[in-house]
């Protein structure tokens, strides 16, 4: 049989009054009501309440020591640990951002550096923080490893101008990365 | 000089109507107050309870910035470093950290107590949006009758008891009519003209089919809140608010019969009708000032806003302030008819009357009055978090086929026992 008949479960005649539901539901909120009060709700700890409920009172109280390792915040650029630029403007970030926060203008790596051979580097480049969702594609999108979420979230611009991120920005923000791209180091 | 001021204001209060005219106006600011000071602060109970409930901690952010006093030319930064040096503290010493947490070095707090204040600024503030398809006239007019009856009927409610001084007796109620209940009932059901008008001459069909729910579910209620206060009348027979709660005053509240006369045997047989009458008046209540459970004109899962759905700025608000007073009002009702109105209860009244003397007991009558409604205010509230929405059909069906029915019963039961217990 394709179908299963499900019996619908019976209802006494004092579940029908409905009365002992209701001061049931009362007694369960009132009881939260209390705990909230002399702050003992329940996972408080978990979810790093202070004082009133489990609540984080938040411009005193932070997040960042429970911040998961997953938490994605602002994007940033990120130099590698012999410090060379990682991004070589390849603008495939751009390309896939959703939000056409990213704006890149390419330029190339000058002869007489040790980098090039990487040949292309920007010269500016810039995140409208303003537009960006945090949603992650440049960082999945970029080949070079040089662009990634941060654990960053405080971001209070006082005018448009002062949302866009540009490179020097971006830079200080993501600082240097160790490992993983090593493919323009010079021995190869 | 003062001997004259004050024999001339002897000569106008010795005067009668001189005397009613001042006292009445009195009595109003007062009543008016009570009501209208209550809008807000049944807001502010609305959301910390609710959020209490919630485990969440509700509206506190609400201080006065410390920043105010750089603005208006103060030299110094912050404050409370002043007032940290003026007292020798070390600037991160214990008690500064105290205050530190207690956020006295960014703004004055005030615990949220200011939220509902900021929020009928802000509601001011806001676009007075009218939508180009609706019927202007009604759709202007529609808030006013929301807001008015709750507000006319709050004047037959007794809000102290009387009050004896040379000149006369005042009785603490704006109207003193005899027929209290049927002009509350009589005003009161003409808010749902307001909440049909707002969903009809908004012309668009979620507000029309708030409004017809609204206008349904007020009408069907009414039936059986009337009928479920006819065993009081039996009871009281009385229709004067104030006598009802004078009476209650002295032989008992009629719920908690503990004193004078309450402590009969008709009195305790007598309560079984009477909690039934108080479980109809007071899901009534509910229903007709549209409070959750019962709030189907305005439930937003199926009807977006309901019947304000185009409102915005002052003209929704007049809709929430008329809700409240409503419930404010519906609330200052159950306590008059079963809870004693203004009374303090347990023959207390009578005590201080002999005792400290007719203005102190009168006006700890009001403090009480007011302590309850606040309690029935928290009341609401709660019922409201916990009790989630009924249907249509069920809120339809618990009106006509269950309460309707018990209502009439009651009437029947409760003849039968002042028959026959005597
Ligand atoms: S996180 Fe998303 S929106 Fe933000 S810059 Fe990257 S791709 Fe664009
Ligand atoms: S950040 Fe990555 S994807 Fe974006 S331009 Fe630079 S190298 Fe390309």
């Amino acid at each position: 049989m394709a179908f299963k008949t499900i019996k619908r479960p019976k209802i006494s005649i004092g579940e029908r009054f409905y009365l002992k539901a209701l001061l049931g539901g009362l007694v369960i909120t009132m009881k939260h009501l209390v705990l909230s009060i002399i702050g003992k709700s329940r996972s408080k700890k978990e979810l790093g309440g202070s004082g009133i409920g489990v609540t984080m009172q938040y411009p005193e109280y932070r997040w960042d020591k429970h911040l998961p390792e997953y938490y994605r915040g602002y994007p940033v650029l990120v130099k590698g640990e012999d410090g060379r630029e990682r991004c070589v403007s390849c603008q495939l970030c751009e390309f896939i951002c959703p939000a056409r926060a990213i704006t890149i203008k390419p330029g190339e790596v000058p002869a007489d550096s040790q980098w090039n051979k990487v040949e292309k580097a920007p010269v500016e480049f810039e995140i409208d923080m303003l537009r960006c969702i945090y949603c992650g594609m440049c960082q999945e999108a970029c080949p070079e490893q040089a662009i990634f979420m941060s654990q960053g979230y405080l971001l209070t611009p006082t005018d448009k101008k002062a949302g866009v991120h540009n490179k020097a920005k971006l830079y200080e923000l993501g600082g240097t990365k160790q490992g993983l791209v090593n493919k323009w180091n010079a021995y190869k | 000089m003062i001997d004259s001021i004050l024999s001339f204001c002897d000569s106008v209060l010795s005067n009668q109507y001189w005397f009613f005219i001042i006292t009445l106006l009195i009595k109003l600011v007062i009543c008016f107050a009570i009501t209208i000071a209550f809008i807000p602060i049944s807001v502010l109970i609305e959301r910390r309870v609710a959020s209490f409930i919630q485990d969440r901690v509700g509206p506190n952010r609400v201080g006065i910035p410390a920043t105010i006093f750089k603005r208006f030319g103060m030299k110094a930064d912050l404050p409370f470093v002043k007032a940290l040096d003026y007292f020798g503290l070390p600037h991160d010493g214990r008690i500064a950290n105290i205050c530190r947490y207690f956020r006295l070095d960014k703004d004055i707090p005030l615990l949220g107590l200011l939220q509902p204040a900021v929020d009928g600024g802000k509601l001011f503030l806001k676009q007075d949006f009218t939508p180009p398809f609706v019927r202007r006239f009604y759709f202007w007019v529609a808030p006013m009758l929301v807001l008015a009856p709750p507000l006319m009927t709050a004047a037959v409610i007794p809000f102290a008891g009387d009050l004896e001084t040379p000149y006369g007796n005042i009785n603490m109620v704006v109207a003193n009519l005899s027929i209290g209940p049927l002009w509350i009932f009589a005003i009161s059901s003409l808010s749902v003209y307001g909440l049909v008008l707002a969903g009809w001459s908004s012309n668009s069909k979620f507000p029309l089919i708030g409004g017809i729910r609204s206008s349904a579910q007020m009408i069907s209620y009414e039936i059986s809140m009337g009928l479920s206060i006819i065993p009081l009348l039996m009871i009281y027979s009385e229709l004067n608010l104030s006598n009802i709660v004078q009476y209650q005053a002295d032989n008992g509240w009629l719920l908690l019969p503990f004193w004078g006369e309450g402590l009969t045997v008709e009195r305790w047989v007598l309560l079984i009708p009477i909690v039934i009458s108080f479980i109809i008046f007071l899901t009534s209540v509910f229903a007709e000032t549209n409070r959750t459970p019962f709030d189907m004109s305005e439930c937003e899962t199926d009807l977006v806003g309901g019947y304000h759905t185009e409102y915005s700025s002052m003209k929704f608000a007049q809709f929430f302030m008329g809700e409240y007073a409503a419930m404010i009002v519906g609330s200052s009702l159950v306590i008059t008819l079963f809870l004693g109105g203004w009374s303090i209860g347990f023959g207390i009244d009578g005590w201080l009357l002999d005792n400290c003397g007719n203005w102190i007991s009168t006006i700890l009558q009001l403090i009480f009055y007011v302590l309850k409604l606040a309690a029935f205010a928290f009341f609401f509230v709660w019922v409201r978090w916990t009790v989630p929405r009924f249907r249509y059909d069920q809120v339809m069906k618990l009106g006509w086929l269950v309460f309707f029915e018990l209502a009439v019963i009651n009437i029947f039961i409760t003849a039968a026992i002042l028959y026959f217990i005597k």
